[in-house]
């Protein structure tokens, strides 16, 4: 039977001012790639091989295990329908594994790739057809017990011995140990290992070196190997993140990555050639997470949303009906940001990635001109983009109370999940450092006559147009609260000051010690600052550049009022910084305060219509809170009844404790 | 053997990390004591946390079950009676990973809501555990608003029984510990009806399972909620009630009796029962808030020296990852929160003691005011702690994401108190009402409860410091919050009334201003956590460096809080833009003088190892051996994986089509 939709959620929807559709259609870019985009959902949803029980309910063990049998399927079956590319893979993959990592993440995503550009064409014909039919898995084994973003730290060998021509490869210490790779544990039968290579006596730095691990067949570790699971994690169940332990294990020369650094046979080491397009790899993995960030934030606030539309309590008028927890003026305030934030999110994602995509063009016609600036404005941006989801997916949990804790509302896993991300492919802090590194230099050279270009432009006004807080008054009536663009220059100007603080911080510095490391430490918690307001710079200008691409003006004032409310709500978070440097009087403040309350009350009405504009799947939002539907209680009621705990009307405790405790009482 | 990288940071420490310890008690004896609890309990096998975190929720379940009729024979055998001093100490040496805490909850709502015959005939049996009760509140649709609650109870004057009712999906109870699997009884609050008129919401005690052989009870279905985030040693339970008939007896009656005839008597004053709520919130701020905060700092700050990342100098080996400005801008403000937080318990415990003498005596005076501060400092201290955790798990990278770095599962379980004994943002609420009522009232000239006198005070409307050395002295940053507390107080009150004038109506105005109002209360209990802090650093000893070291941190706990709500103290100009750069400057100084005393400070806190359960916090800092020691126990490691056979091996062999 049809379960009729709750009243209240149908309600929402009637009165939403746009039509969701069309917003949809502008997150996916393009109706053609949200018609496409559901034809390759519809194959996974309707597809009975993918279907299981609540994972929920299953053992670590478990998890994996079906993640394994989905990631085979999977496999097979993105061949059978043709689906090639990239980005029709990701939705493929995600609908299968509804968001969650999976034990081949790491041999589709790194090993493959790393054997396209770095093997020889030999090398190539060895591993790739293998790897491509699966019979090698492979994973990428960089980080170790002890090092992770120090890379020249790492402390794992690889010997040359010209003898045998083999490398002889060790994990020398217990810190050495490769610890985390995903699907290390249990599923890979060979790993790329980056070691120090040591030849005719002399370390050469890190080099990547493909390993076989388990023994084709019976899948036993190799003789020399030691391999096994690192244990239970956060979330990351369905992932086997692994150990690996050599000891004087052999393999030939011919297994060091050679596309670009060599070992001839008799030990000579060939240098490379310098390889910048590292820098375009990590780009691209960042905007990803970028991505991320704006989907794992949207799914707790439809989950958060739809909920408070549902749930009623309490009293706001004496005498009527307790009134859904969203009209609280304290819930707003909660989420509305939020969703404001995951849709800025998404923009930045999407131009990020369209930049990188543009640049690659230009790299391979030798351009590289561009790419320290994106490098340097990724690195800053993931790591801003992560904390704020990190934090905002908590902040969707806690507004949901009681029953956010549960596991049925989803989030709890949406939060282990993504919650990673603010340390993988880059710790956040340092990512924050590389950009401020970026923004110091730029600073530099501003003050040295130079101009830079690009996002940075703005420090070009800096030395001349002094920021200081006796102009305010002059200042103060250039802001305007309700126009965008006013507001991106707010923000640039924030951003110009505190950049100028920490550079000349770290100048004041210098001028006392000696270390310029110790002068750059004692000037970090500054830089990080300066980062911060460059990158929230630019998701309000990337946000605000959006607005104008918007035809439907239904569409176009709803996101209007949501970008308003983005810069508005940092604004008023970060009040001090605008007051300090006098772009906003404290009677501007007062304003700004107001008008986010304004706001909040005006995205009332469209608020379900903005989570639906996400079109989250129920499959693939996996809450029992954020159901489509909004039949809550009596579908928290079924879940529950499927709980491990009640497999037995009397749990067998009871025989084994309570009774004798009572019959001896 | 001790790290050489941990061993180091204890030879320089500026204090007795003993007598710190015997402060943090409360007494050398008390530390004594404490620690005697410790040894017995983590002696004992049946305690063992070791395999918890490869546990399944039957199994720790099963566990928690185990260990709650154990200590019950422990503490027989040793001579530790229930109100002794041993008994606070044993639950925190379990770390809470025990069953039957509702039970107690149970029992102690029989003490205060029931008639001396009550107490009388159900006391004594659940001592004597031969039953085991619950507390049944919170329903599927409501928590906050009690008032709400759907469950019914029906008096029928022809059996003079109470006919109990679960009368929709949402009037299931919901969440009740110990109730999914374990519970015979549970108190059930209901709407009670007689007559078919209804007299709003009262308890009634419920059989719901077999004393013979645990079955439900006819009429009754229950069960376990499912997974949550943590507490998977507990069964949160439902309960769904069908025609549940129980004697007019059992409607717990101090307060309010159903005669037999059907007429509704009610008697003495539930004031008491306020107070009960109120004295809850703050009984779990020690071990439910403070504890697991400062058992995250601990791991955090002893992992920072050991972890060596990239190099500070040149040439140098590798830094210690604390010696990064950045990371001890994480790190260090928790710390001192933590001894922030430990000296306002403190301080709210002799507030009840002192309140509830008053109300023994029958003067209900203080209560308001004890009911804010509960409330108030439930929310703060329960949020500051919460974001505390998480922020030091975050700072230990990879290894703190996987659950034997012990910081995961301190996470999932401090932030559940963020919601149970009252959502904050409700509390936060209450707490704003009470001050804006105070500030009406000071304001006007009339007497105001001690701890908001302050309100009423004038103050200088600029603040004087001169340079960032005048950042630490307490009169200026204390005077600081006050201005800052009654200028956020004082503009929300004002525009309550505006709003109200233009002709708003009155809780249309007060929905309007809940943002800032919350804002009120967070700046109010802070101010007081500030000035409490202040006034214990002076009345510590000023031996063994104690009172120089608590100093610093006092310091740092101040101007962190006003380095990261700067646009609160700049709004009005009371700290200016030059002045909010001393703070700045003062508050990196504190960094790297607290940096140095870090390992002692957390040492401090005498957290054994088995109570951390963590392979990154260990006493000797031997973190990445335990590591992968503990990383070998895992099941999967153990197990042989069914999925290699099934699903690896033909993939592997590309046999994918036979899947």
């Amino acid at each position: 039977a049809v379960a009729m939709m709750n009243a209240d959620l149908r309600r929402e929807r009637a009165a939403a001012t746009f039509q969701p559709e069309l917003l949809t259609h502008i997150l996916d870019g393009g109706a053609e790639r949200t018609r496409r985009r559901k034809e390759i959902e519809a194959l996974v949803i309707n597809d009975p091989d993918f279907q299981h029980e609540d994972l929920n309910f299953l053992s670590r063990s478990q998890r994996y295990e079906q993640a394994i049998r989905k990631s085979s399927l999977m496999v097979m079956k993105l061949r059978e329908y043709g689906i090639a590319d990239p980005e029709e893979i990701y939705w493929f993959k995600s609908f299968v594994h509804r968001g969650r990592p999976e034990p081949l993440d790491l041999h589709l995503g790194m090993f493959l790739p790393t054997l396209l550009t770095q093997a020889t064409p030999e090398q190539q014909d060895r591993f790739f057809m293998p790897a491509w039919n699966l019979e090698i898995i492979g994973t990428y084994a960089q980080t170790e017990m002890g090092h992770g973003t120090h890379l020249r730290g790492l402390e794992t060998t690889a010997t040359y011995d010209p003898a045998t021509q083999e490398f002889i490869l060790n994990s020398p210490t217990v810190t050495s140990i490769k610890w985390w790779p995903g699907g290390l544990g249990k599923t890979s039968n060979h790993a790329i290992v980056l070691a120090q290579l040591y030849t005719q006596g002399q370390c050469k730095g890190l080099h990547a070196f493909i390993v076989p691990i388990r023994q084709l067949g019976t899948h036993e570790p190799l003789p020399g190997i030691t391999v096994g699971d690192i244990g239970p994690k956060f979330g990351y169940d369905e992932m086997d993140n692994g150990y690996l332990k050599m000891d004087n294990f052999r393999i030939p020369r011919e297994n060091m990555l050679m596309k670009y650094a060599q070992v001839e046979p008799d030990g000579t080491y060939v240098k490379p050639v310098s390889d910048k397009l590292t820098y375009g790899t990590m780009v691209f993995i960042r905007s990803l997470i970028v991505g991320d960030s704006a989907r794992s934030l949207s799914r707790a606030c439809t989950i958060a949303i739809r909920y408070s539309a549902v749930r009623h309590q309490s009293e706001l008028k004496p005498g009527e009906p307790e009134p859904q927890i969203l009209d609280y003026q304290t819930q707003q305030y909660k989420l509305f940001p939020l969703l404001a934030t995951a849709y800025a999110f998404h923009f930045v994602g999407a131009y990020i990635k369209d930049t990188y995509h543009r640049i690659s063009g230009d790299i391979h016609e030798g351009d590289l001109s561009e790419l320290p600036e994106l490098h340097a404005l990724t690195a800053g941006l993931k790591a801003f983009t992560s904390w704020t989801a990190n934090t905002g997916i908590e902040e969707c949990r806690m507004a949901c109370g009681g029953h956010g804790y549960s596991r049925c509302s989803g989030i709890p896993d949406i939060y282990v999940t993504f919650t990673p991300s603010c340390t993988y492919e880059g710790e956040n802090t340092v990512m924050m450092l590389q950009t401020a590194r970026f923004l110091v230099k730029s600073y530099n050279q501003v003050s040295s006559g130079q101009r830079v270009t690009g996002m940075v432009s703005y420090l070009n006004d800096v030395s001349r147009q002094r920021i200081q807080p006796q102009h305010v008054a002059a200042r103060s009536d250039t802001v305007r609260v309700n126009d965008p663009v006013s507001l991106v220059e707010a923000y640039k100007a924030r951003a110009a000051r505190l950049v100028e603080a920490a550079a000349k911080n770290l100048q004041a510095e210098l001028n006392h010690r000696k270390s310029k490391e110790d002068a750059w430490n004692r000037t970090s918690v500054d830089l990080v600052r300066a980062s911060e307001a460059h990158c929230h710079y630019v998701v309000v200008k990337l946000f605000t550049a959006k607005l104008s691409e918007i035809s439907n003006a239904a569409v176009c004032a709803v996101l209007t009022e949501l970008c308003l409310l983005y810069a508005l709500y940092g604004i008023s978070k970060n009040a001090g910084d605008f007051l300090q440097a006098g772009i906003l009087t404290a009677a501007q403040i007062t304003q700004v305060n107001q008008r986010v309350k304004e706001l909040l009350a005006i995205i009332r009405p469209n608020a379900v219509a903005l989570v639906d504009s996400f079109d989250f799947h129920d499959v693939h939002l996996g809450s029992v809170l954020g159901r489509y539907d909004g039949n809550v209680y009596e579908n928290m009621f079924e879940w529950a009844k499927k709980s491990p705990l009640n497999k037995t009307q009397v749990h067998e405790s009871f025989h084994r404790h309570l009774k004798p405790m009572q019959s001896k009482l | 053997s001790v790290n050489p990288d941990l061993a180091s940071e204890r030879l320089t420490a500026s204090f007795s990390v003993q007598r710190l310890t015997a402060v943090l008690d409360g007494g050398a004896e008390r530390t004594r004591v404490r620690r005697a609890v410790v040894a017995a309990i983590e002696s004992d096998p049946v305690f063992s946390r070791e395999n918890q975190y490869f546990q399944s929720q039957n199994e720790r379940y099963e566990a928690a079950v185990r260990k709650a009729v154990h200590v019950r024979k422990k503490m027989q055998e040793l001579g530790w009676s229930e109100d002794g001093p041993e008994s606070i100490y044993v639950y925190r040496a379990l770390s809470g990973d025990v069953a039957f805490l509702l039970h107690r909850v149970f029992m102690r709502s029989i003490s205060v809501l029931g008639s001396d015959r009550q107490v009388a005939k159900w006391i004594p049996r659940a001592t004597e555990y031969q039953l085991i009760g619950s507390y049944a509140q919170t329903e599927l649709g409501h928590g906050t608003y009690l008032q709400g609650l759907e469950t019914t109870a029906v008096f029928d004057t022809s059996t003079q029984e109470f006919i109990l009712n679960t009368p929709t999906i949402s009037a299931m109870k919901w969440w009740p510990g110990d109730m999914g699997r374990s519970a015979t009884h549970t108190v059930v609050f209901a709407q009670l009806y007689i007559h078919g008129k209804c007299y709003g919401v009262h308890p009634f005690i419920v059989q719901i399972r077999s004393l013979r052989d645990h079955s439900l009870c006819p009429g009754v279905t229950a069960g376990d909620i499912g997974p949550k985030m943590n507490f998977e040693h507990i069964d949160n339970g439902y309960l769904m009630l069908q025609n549940v008939r129980i004697p007019r007896e059992d409607m717990l009656n101090k307060f309010c009796e159903v005669q037999p005839d059907g007429t509704y008597v009610r008697r003495g004053s539930q004031k008491i029962n306020y107070f009960t709520m109120t004295s809850v919130r703050i009984s779990l701020i020690a071990d439910e808030v403070i504890l697991p905060l400062m058992k995250a700092c601990t791991i955090a700050i002893r992992y920072s020296v050991v972890r060596r990342q990239s190099k500070l100098k040149p040439g140098e080996e590798e830094a210690k990852i604390l010696d990064y400005q950045t990371q001890q801008e994480k790190l260090l403000p928790q710390l001192a929160a933590a001894y922030a937080f430990h000296f306002i318990n403190n301080y709210l415990h002799e507030l009840f003691n002192r309140g509830y003498k008053e109300i023994q005596g029958r003067n209900f005076d203080s209560l308001p005011e004890l009911h804010a501060f509960s409330s108030g400092f439930k929310a703060m201290v329960t949020q500051y702690c919460t974001s505390g955790v998480e922020i030091c798990l975050r700072a230990c990278g990879g290894h703190g994401y996987s659950l034997l770095s012990g910081l995961p599962s301190l996470y999932t379980k401090i932030l559940a108190s963020c919601i149970y004994e009252g959502e904050n943002t409700i509390l936060l609420l209450q707490t704003a009402r009470f001050l804006i009522k105070c500030f009406t009232a000071a304001s006007a000239g009339q007497p105001v409860p001690p701890s908001v006198t302050y309100l009423a005070a004038m103050k200088p409307r600029r603040c004087p410091a001169k340079d960032k050395l005048d950042f630490l002295c307490p009169d200026i940053y204390t005077e600081a919050y006050q201005h800052a507390a009654i200028r956020l107080l004082s503009s929300t009150a004002a525009k309550l009334q505006d709003l109200i004038q233009s002709g708003i109506e009155k809780h249309d105005a007060w929905n309007q201003c809940t943002v800032q109002l919350v804002q009120a209360a967070k700046a109010h209990c802070h101010y007081i956590t500030v000035k409490n802090f202040v006034e214990t650093v002076e009345k510590l000893e000023n031996k063994a460096g104690i009172r120089k070291i608590m100093k610093h941190l006092c310091d740092l706990f101040a101007l962190h809080g006003i380095f990261s709500n700067a646009g609160v103290f700049l709004h009005d100009g009371y700290i200016s833009g030059a002045q909010m750069d001393m703070v700045t400057a003062s508050y990196l100084d504190l960094l790297g003088v607290i940096r140095k005393d870090a390992v002692p400070l957390v040492d401090a806190f005498d957290f054994t190892d088995e109570s951390l359960n963590s392979a990154l916090g260990s006493y000797n800092g031997q973190v990445y051996r335990r590591l992968y020691e503990w990383a070998q126990k895992s099941p999967t490691n153990k197990q042989i994986s069914p999925a290699y056979e099934r699903y690896l091996k033909p993939l592997l062999h590309n046999k994918l089509s036979k899947l």
